[in-house]
Parts: C-alpha cells; structure tokens; sequence
C-alpha cells in the first residue's frame, strides 16, 4: 500500500515563484493593463484633455479600410519573414555542422548579425538599395529591372521581408546548429552505413528530430514579425510608398510615438496583442501535434 | 527621525553645496545632431560665459519627432526641461496645451526682458503667433523650400535657371535630352509641393486662415489649381522629367550625384549640397505656376523654434528669458544663419549679414530671407495650424505616392488625403479645447 505523503506547509515554495510572478506583473500585465486603459481614451498628447470614450477608438479601427487593408499585408510580410529566415537558417545551419575546419569562425560570423540593431540593420539595407547610391540597384540594372523603392510598393515590401528576415537568420541559426549537434552521431552515421545520401539523412533523420526547435523557432519568428519590425520599417521605408509596407506594429508605432495619438494606438496595440495571442494558441494547439519530442 | 527625512536632509544638504557659487540650471532640450549640435552647444556655452547666473544645458535627445515625445513624455512625468525645441508641424499640439506651456512673449513681459516683437520677420514669426498677434515660441532655425539647381548641367543643355512652371518643364526635358536620368525632383512633399506652393500662390490650404483662427478648420488643398499642378508634374514622372525619390530628404543624393539637375528642398540643405555636390550650384526662388497667379506671394518656413514649459520656479524663467533674448541678437543669429544656411529670424541679424559681406561672398544664400519677405503673409501665406499634423503629413505622402505610382489621379489622391485629413483634425478638435 501506498503511503500518502504530507508535506508541511511552507512559504520557501511563494517565495521561490515570487520573482517570476512578480516580473510578469511588473513587466508584463501591468503594462498590457495600461494599454488597454489607454485603449478607451481619447487624449491629447500632453494628458491635459482626457476624454473616456470606451470603444470608440476600435470603432474607428474597424471602419478604417487602410487599417483593415494592413492586416492581410501583416501577414503576408509576417510568413514571409519567418519562413526566409527559417529556411536560411536551416541550410546555413545544414552546412555549418558539416565544416571541420574553423567551425568556430563560421559560427560567430554567422551568429554576429544578431547584434546589429533594428535601425542600424535598415540602414544599412536602405544604403545598399538606395536607388541612386545602392550597389543592388546598379547590378539589378544589367539584368533589366528599374529598382526604386520609394515609388514602387512591392520592391519596398521585398525590401522590408528581406532586411526583417536578414537580422533574425543569426538567431534562428544558433538554435539549428544546436537542435543538430544534439542529434547522437550514431543515428547519422547508422543511416550513412545504410547507403543514405547527404540529403535525405537530413530529410529522413535530421530534420524530423530537430522539429521541436523548428516549431519554437516558428512561435519566437512569428512574434519578431508582429512586434519588432517597425525599426527596420521605420528605417528603410516609412510604411511607404503609399500604405504598401504599413504593417500592424508600425501603424502602432507611428500613430503613438511619431503622432502621438495614445488612444488610437493603444487600441491598435490591444487588437495586436490578442492577435498574437490568438495565434500562438492556435499553433500551441495544432502545429505542435506534428512535433515529435 | 525617519529615513525619509534623513534622505530629504541629505539632499537639501546637497543642493545648498552646489548651489553655493553655482548658477541656476536650466535645460535645453534639442533635436540638433552632428556639427548644428556642437553649434548648439557653443551658444549655450558663450552665453553661460557672459553671466555667472544662469547655467543653460543643452542635450540632444534625437530627431524632431523623438525630442518632442521626450519632452511630453517628461512632462507627463513633471521630468520636463525649461526649453525644448519644437519642429513648426506640432505647432498646433503645443499651443493647445495650454497648461503645459509659458508663451514666450508673456515670459519676456513678466520676466522684465524687452520684447520687441516687429524686431523679427513676419513671414517667420507669423507662424508661431496666436490670431491675437502674442508670440508663442521662440524662433530658433527656420528655413524655407528653394529651387537647387546643377549650374554646369543646366548650362552643357543649354537651359535657364526656370522661374515659372512651365521653364521647369523646358528645362528639365533639356537636361534629359542632354543625357541626365531626370530634369527635376523634390523632398518633403508635402511642405514643398502643397503647403508652399500654395503660400506661394496666395492658396488657402484650410478654412480658418489655415487653422490659425480654430481648431474645428478643414483642409481645402483638393482645389483644381493644385491637382492641375500634380497632374502635370505627373505626367512629367510619365515623361521621365521628374522622378521620385522619397518622403523626406531621401532625393539629395539624386541631386548632388548629377541624376536630376533640379531640386526642390529646404535651404538648409546649404550645408549638404556644398560639402556633396562636385560642380556649380546655385539656388532660386521656387517656380510660379502663371496660370495661377501672376506673381509669387510668399514662400512659408519649416523648421523648428523653442518652447518653454510652465511648471518650472520663477529664477529658472527669469534666466529663460535671458537666454532667449541671448539667442535672438543680431551677432547669434547672424552667426547661426551663416554658418547653418537657416534664415535669420530678426531683421538687424539680415541686415548685420548684408554689412558683413556674406550674401557677397556667397551669392545665393539669401534666396530664401527673399522669398520669405517677398510681400507681406496673407492669410493664406501666413503658415499653416493643423492638429495631428505629423499624421496627416504621412496622409498627404501615401496619398502623393499613389500618383506618382499611377494609381491615382491627382485629383482622387487629393480629395482622399483631404477627407483622411480631416478626420484627423476632428479626433484632434475632440481633445484641444
């Protein structure tokens, strides 16, 4: 028979949970709190003129078509980004395990990206494809194709994708490169004997072990899509030309810190947040099924 | 005896030490980088060199918009500097806080300083007045669009430095035909291609005298004069005689590189242009379209000037206005105009530099003093007063970008950057009362 055990009643348990608790409240709810108190004001920019006004700022969202128009682009440019910077990754990745000599230095030039800031990684894509002064434009110019971002719209959505996707491959390649080197040589090498290629031991055996990494990576990149872009976005092409690169976050960005409407874009960070929300659920619950721990 | 008033005790303590000898701080908060900030900082220097009173703190707390979200913020926070440095479209946020501001021109009176207001440029402090005619902030850089133009280019083709609308036109297919990749482009489009030149064509751009005498102003800039003027320049986009190159200072590089002969952007690109361009320029008045009016009205500024924030003790405003009486004397303000390619905002400081010999010396660079006091600011030319302006700027860009792109006619881009607009100023009428 069993013996039920009976631990006496401490409070070194709180305490230990405490920091964590007290972090998410402090840095997490309060904030997001705020946000939604905000959400239901119409204010002026000093908070000298408040007015409650419950829902209307959302109603003013929902009957905004350039603001309902940027949620398809938000996702479009969202997959985009995560699955160019997955896909990178991966295959740098792929090879990085291969090398022998100087891995070290493979590995850190790789991983070096990761520390340029958002603003500084778009400008330097912005000097790069600078219509005029851009070595890009002057090379797409041989192969028949104008480049000029600041008038045409997918050029600059391109543009975006790739500086966005660019500054995250580092990141995505450090947690590649050890979901792979974590995978027991002898499995690779059992199927090497089995007169399996390169390729398909990383299809059949690398790629289903590291799924678990591939699945977080997607959550992590997909987050970095929605909410950390507008630095680059700011940098690179201001929403423009038109509305054709204004996302969700940089509407939210440029409303509150550059047009200084709080209300509004509190709102539309509210609307972000269960977005994003909704969505990590959603993969929680059905993307993770396919992961093989 | 509590922590807390060991602490205040302490702290009391150090303040008297260093206020033993030391002068009453007063913070200068700024958008000026690279060599205007160290210009900046040499004001502040020389002035705290004149007096042992008064401590002016310049800091720079980035480009325009970031410095005024610091200073709000600050303020939300009561962490707000005495002085901060506002550019002209968050005018109409700043003065429809009342509380939140001390009108300059009041300051001077309660602080015994002599106000001379007709001593400035009515085309530069007319933006920054209240219907009333009481100055409101302090104009510090301003500076106004002008034509640049590639001399050596404009010559190899044979053309004139055009004054109207339709020389641009000659002009730039001139240059083109010469080989250049486009005859003209510009920056700020909004500020050039709308708000200037409908100063510059006595247009109204908003009911309300341009919103000076209210907040409940619509904007009118969708009339067939202007969109017969975008359409044309689109169609010489169509033609390959203008091409786009961005919201804001984006093009330069277009101009100095020799691509575009033409440029229409601030004169304080002065600096820029002669450090970058490797041939002959020169800048002109901005073109006059003739089927609109006969002669220019006035050009208006852009820029930026300093407010100062209420809240603060009554010796900190007394050395304020020293300061800023410091700052708008003819020897600062010649210096400032000279070395940075603004507009001096005092006559005596235009008129020192025209004694000093420097319009002599570099002939052009006071195209844009020129323009500004070329008549006397209508309604229409006096400036603009627009709430949530940053935001219906970006509007009138994505608006501009669908023309130029071919989406859309002028007139439809106009008429949807005009009806996107005023939803703007009624949500900013909502809470500016």
């Amino acid at each position: 028979m069993l013996k039920r055990v009976h631990f006496p009643a401490s409070v070194l348990p709180y305490l230990l949970v405490a920091p964590q608790i007290v972090i998410t409240l402090v840095f997490f709810i309060w904030p997001a709190s705020q946000a939604m108190y905000q959400s239901f004001l119409i204010e002026d920019a000093f908070g000298l003129g408040t007015e409650f006004v419950w829902f209307e700022n959302f109603q003013i969202l929902a009957t905004d078509h350039h603001y309902l128009a940027s949620f398809q682009r938000t996702a479009v440019f969202s997959v985009l980004v995560a699955a160019l910077s997955m896909g990178f990754a991966l295959i740098l990745a792929g090879f990085a395990q291969r090398v022998v000599r100087g891995a070290m230095f493979y590995r850190t030039m790789l991983i070096w990206p990761y520390a340029v800031a958002p603003v500084l990684a778009g400008a330097l894509w912005v000097f790069m494809f600078n219509p005029t002064l851009g070595i890009f434009p002057y090379f797409l110019e041989f192969a028949g194709i104008t480049w000029n971002h600041y008038l045409n719209g997918p050029q600059a959505m391109a543009l975006v994708i790739l500086a966005a996707a660019w500054k995250q491959v580092a990141y995505n390649f450090l947690f590649y490169l050890a979901a792979m080197q974590s995978i027991p040589n002898s499995v690779i090498e059992a199927a090497a004997i089995d007169g399996a290629g390169p390729a398909r031991r990383f299809w059949t055996i690398i790629f289903p072990l590291i799924s678990p990494t591939t699945f977080f990576l997607l959550v992590i990149n997909m987050v970095y899509a929605f909410f950390e872009t507008f630095g680059i976005i700011h940098a690179v092409t201001q929403g423009g030309p038109g509305t054709s690169t204004t996302i969700l976050v940089y509407k939210v960005f440029n409303d509150g810190f550059v047009g200084l409407d709080l209300g509004g874009s509190a709102a539309q960070s509210v609307v972000l947040m269960v977005l994003v929300i909704a969505m990590t659920v959603v993969q929680f619950r059905f993307v993770e099924r396919k992961v093989a721990y | 005896m509590s922590i807390k008033s060991l602490l205040c005790a302490s702290a009391v303590l150090a303040v008297a030490g260093s206020t033993a000898f030391a002068e009453t701080e007063i913070q200068w908060w700024h958008a000026m980088g690279g060599t205007n900030g160290e210009r900046v900082n040499k004001i502040a220097e020389d002035f705290n060199a004149t007096q042992d009173e008064y401590k002016v703190v310049p800091v720079y707390k980035g480009n325009y918009t970031e410095t005024m979200t610091a200073a709000i913020a600050a303020f939300r926070a009561k962490e707000h500097p005495q002085i901060v440095q506002v550019f002209e479209v968050g005018t109409a946020t700043m003065m429809s806080a009342k509380g939140a501001i001390y009108p300059v021109e009041q300051l001077m009176k309660d602080a015994g300083e002599p106000f001379d207001g007709d001593a400035f440029l009515p085309a530069v402090v007319s933006y920054y007045e209240t219907p009333e005619g009481e100055l409101l902030s302090m104009p510090f850089n301003s500076s106004t669009p002008v034509l640049w133009y590639n001399k050596d280019a404009l010559d190899a083709a044979g053309a004139e430095v055009p004054t109207t609308w339709d020389e641009v036109r000659t002009a730039s297919q001139k240059l083109v035909d010469n080989g250049m990749k486009c005859g003209v482009s510009f920056g700020w489009q909004s500020w050039v291609m709308i708000e200037n030149f409908s100063a510059w064509h006595n247009l109204p751009t908003g009911t309300k005298e341009n919103g000076f005498a209210g907040f409940d102003t619509e904007l009118t800039f969708n009339n067939a004069s202007v969109a017969a003027r975008l359409d044309d320049v689109a169609s010489m986009g169509k033609d390959g005689l203008f091409v786009y190159g961005g919201r804001r200072g984006d093009s330069l590089p277009m101009f100095t590189n020799g691509e575009c002969g033409m440029w229409m952007n601030s004169s304080a690109y002065y600096g820029s242009i002669s450090s970058q361009a490797g041939f002959e320029f020169g800048q002109a008045m901005l073109p006059l379209d003739t089927k609109i009016a006969d002669a220019p009205q006035n050009s208006i500024i852009g820029g930026a000037t300093l407010w100062v924030l209420a809240g603060h003790e009554e010796a900190e405003y007394k050395g304020t206005a020293k300061f800023l009486s410091y700052l708008s004397s003819p020897e600062v303000q010649a210096w400032w105009h000279q070395e940075t390619g603004y507009v001096p905002i005092t006559t005596a400081a235009y008129e020192l530099s025209k004694e000093q010999g420097f319009y002599d010396s570099n002939p052009g660079t006071d195209t844009a003093i020129k323009q500004l006091s070329l008549n006397t600011p209508t309604a229409n030319s006096r400036g603009l007063r627009y709430g949530n302006f940053v935001q219906v700027r970006d509007v009138i860009n994505e608006e501009m970008e669908a023309l130029w792109g071919g989406e859309k006619t002028a007139q439809e881009a106009l008429d949807a950057a005009v009806e996107r607009g005023n939803d703007l100023l009624r949500k900013f009428e909502r809470t500016a009362k």
